[in-house]
């Protein structure tokens, strides 16, 4: 019984132990001489890990008395989280070392924190979304505060710590009012209470003080405060890590609860994550129009981005659902290009982070400036690029669920963001003469870059089949 | 008799205190700190009422969890803040303030 429920859960199993094999290593070992080592093996790792998840069974599978779930839904957003996470710890490594920074410890606080996010996207019961949100959260406070010499890095890590234990708090309070008012943690307990009784005041609180404790994990607005500032601070890979895998977990944590604990009352939650999502759009959009920080502005950027992808948890329907895992897909794509352009961005060895300095880069680098236009083009969301696929799915979902006013807003709110990103296209092709930024030899990077520009483009042709992965998985969610 | 909207009562009021305590508290960090860990202990006291209400275990599991998770973070939270007060040789509330914007 219990050796089976372990097998379904291996994938977990094997990065848990992984993790806590290779800080013995570490520690005993050569301490940072065998942090590239580890960064390898953890990527590696992480990679293996992603084939063994995207080769099981599309049959649901329920371990643990219903605890631990693992369906297409979940099997779907953790090759996600695997592979974005792994591509991002090779991404940021030459970084990192360079200044460095790159501490044995940081991959395998990655590895834990990857651990916690695919437990999120699997949990079946309050108890496991609360742990596994915490072994994500406590190993991203310590990464975000990774350059313990900087001012701005401990202050990002302090800020993001007092805030994501708020988060924290809020969540539980909510579990908590769940918990006494369901008479169970089980998700499946709970929508049959649901079913049976009716909404009960006290789960509607308990609903709530949920969604708020999540959307903070999302950055969705009004929860969003501690976002530039800890994508600012934090170190760059760092950053790149945080708009990434942490997202789509949480996101999908949102769409797991939503529909397996309280998916017949579709009316009582869509309301709530209507507002965030027009509140994170709009704010999304508007705010970053003062930025010249690019890391600022990405914060700003993935704001609105998770107002977007909440439009289709909105929905309340699987084609909302399918769209959102399309939207997390896109964008996570889009910033591994981005995030591996700024790793890029240096003058006389020093990275710079103002998008004016990027006047007149065209000249310099007519390939990267090139891909960083595709990039930022399908960002705003221009046709025919992915990323305008990404806005399509999700506000069609809205429209078929009756929220058009949504669609609408979604549409302004895009245009509206469009103006920053085309701002930094305009500086780097029309910008006046200033001193260059260095060549930077960085394959990695660079490849990463166009990469992920070229999948912007071509994927126009069938979204590299995504399309009926994502409706499988939703159809694993919305019964 | 003490029932159990008294304990509910006594929670959220500890919760809100908490919740007050991170929002208008403008000198100490340490005391940030410590209304995270009055609003987890408020949940503590919701789960435990709650628990023993239903008649059922699974609130007093999830209070051991939450206790063991409350350490860890109170640990990792003030690791970050003996870093931060050795770059900037002050933990006032006042001084997190190199970001703005």
């Amino acid at each position: 019984m219990i050796g089976a429920d372990l097998i379904t859960a291996l994938p977990e199993v094997v990065l848990a132990l992984y993790a806590l094999a290779a800080l013995m290593v570490g520690v005993y070992g050569g301490k940072d001489k065998l942090a590239e080592p580890i960064l390898w093996a953890t990527a590696g790792l992480m990679v293996l890990l992603a084939l063994l998840v995207g080769s099981k069974g599309l049959a649901p599978v329920v371990a643990f008395n219903g605890m631990y779930l693992a369906d297409a839904f979940a099997h779907f957003t953790k090759m996600i989280i695997l592979i974005s996470a792994a591509i991002v710890l090779v991404m940021g490594q030459s970084y990192l070392t360079a200044r460095g920074l790159l501490r044995f410890e940081y991959p395998i606080l990655i590895a834990l924190a990857v651990v916690g996010m695919m437990l999120m996207v699997s949990s079946g019961d309050l108890i496991l979304l609360y742990m596994g949100l915490e072994l994500q959260s406590l190993a991203l406070y310590v990464v975000a505060t990774m350059n313990r010499d900087s001012s701005r890095s401990t202050e990002a890590g302090l800020k993001y710590y007092i805030l994501g234990a708020l988060a924290s708090g809020l969540l539980l309070y909510g579990a908590s009012l769940t918990y006494g008012y369901a008479g169970t943690t089980l998700f499946s307990g709970i929508i049959s209470v649901i079913s049976d009784e009716g909404m009960s005041l006290g789960l509607l609180m308990g609903l709530a003080f949920m969604l708020a404790g999540l959307a903070f994990k999302v950055s969705a607005v009004p929860f969003h405060m501690w976002t530039p500032d800890v994508y600012e601070g934090a170190p760059t890979p760092v950053t790149a890590f945080f708009a990434t895998a942490p997202k789509v977990a949480a996101m999908a944590l949102i769409a797991r609860l939503v529909h397996e604990a309280f998916g017949v009352v579709p009316g009582d939650w869509s309301q709530i994550i209507a507002f965030l999502a027009v509140a994170s759009m709009f704010l999304g959009a508007i705010a970053a129009i003062g930025q010249r920080n690019i890391k600022r502005l990405m914060a700003y950027s993935s704001i609105s981005h998770m107002g977007f992808a909440l439009v289709g948890l909105a929905a309340g329907t699987a084609q909302g659902v399918q769209g959102m895992l399309i939207y997390m897909a896109i964008y996570v794509t889009m910033n591994i290009g981005v995030f591996a352009f700024i790793l890029m961005m240096e003058r006389d060895g020093k990275p710079v982070l103002d998008i004016l300095d990027l006047r007149q880069y065209a000249k310099a680098e007519p390939l990267r400036a090139l891909a960083l236009l595709v990039l930022m083009f399908s960002l705003a969301g221009v046709p025919p690029l992915v990323g305008f696929f990404g806005k399509f799915y999700v506000l069609w979902a809205a429209v078929n669920a009756g929220l058009t006013w949504l669609a609408v807003a979604g549409v302004i709110a895009s245009v509206i963001g469009a103006f920053y990103y085309l701002r930094i296209v305009y500086y780097m092709y029309f910008g006046d003469e200033i001193e260059p930024l260095d060549h930077v030899r960085a394959p990695v990077q660079s490849t990463l870059l166009v990469a992920s520009a070229a999948v912007m483009v071509l994927g126009v042709i069938n979204l590299f089949g995504i399309e009926g992965a994502a409706e499988l998985a939703a159809a694993a969610l919305v019964r | 008799m003490v029932g159990l909207e008294h304990y509910l009562t006594v929670a959220a009021a500890l919760f809100v205190i908490g919740i007050f305590g991170i929002f208008l508290n403008r000198k100490n960090i340490i005391v940030i700190l410590m209304s995270i860990e009055l609003m987890l202990l408020a949940v503590n006291i919701n789960l435990v009422a709650f628990s023993s209400y239903l008649n059922d275990l699974a609130g007093q599991v999830f209070t051991m969890f939450v206790l063991t998770v409350a350490a860890a973070e109170a640990a990792i939270g003030l690791a970050i803040l003996v870093c931060f007060f050795r770059n900037r040789g002050t933990i006032d509330v006042e001084s997190v303030n190199v970001m703005k914007g």
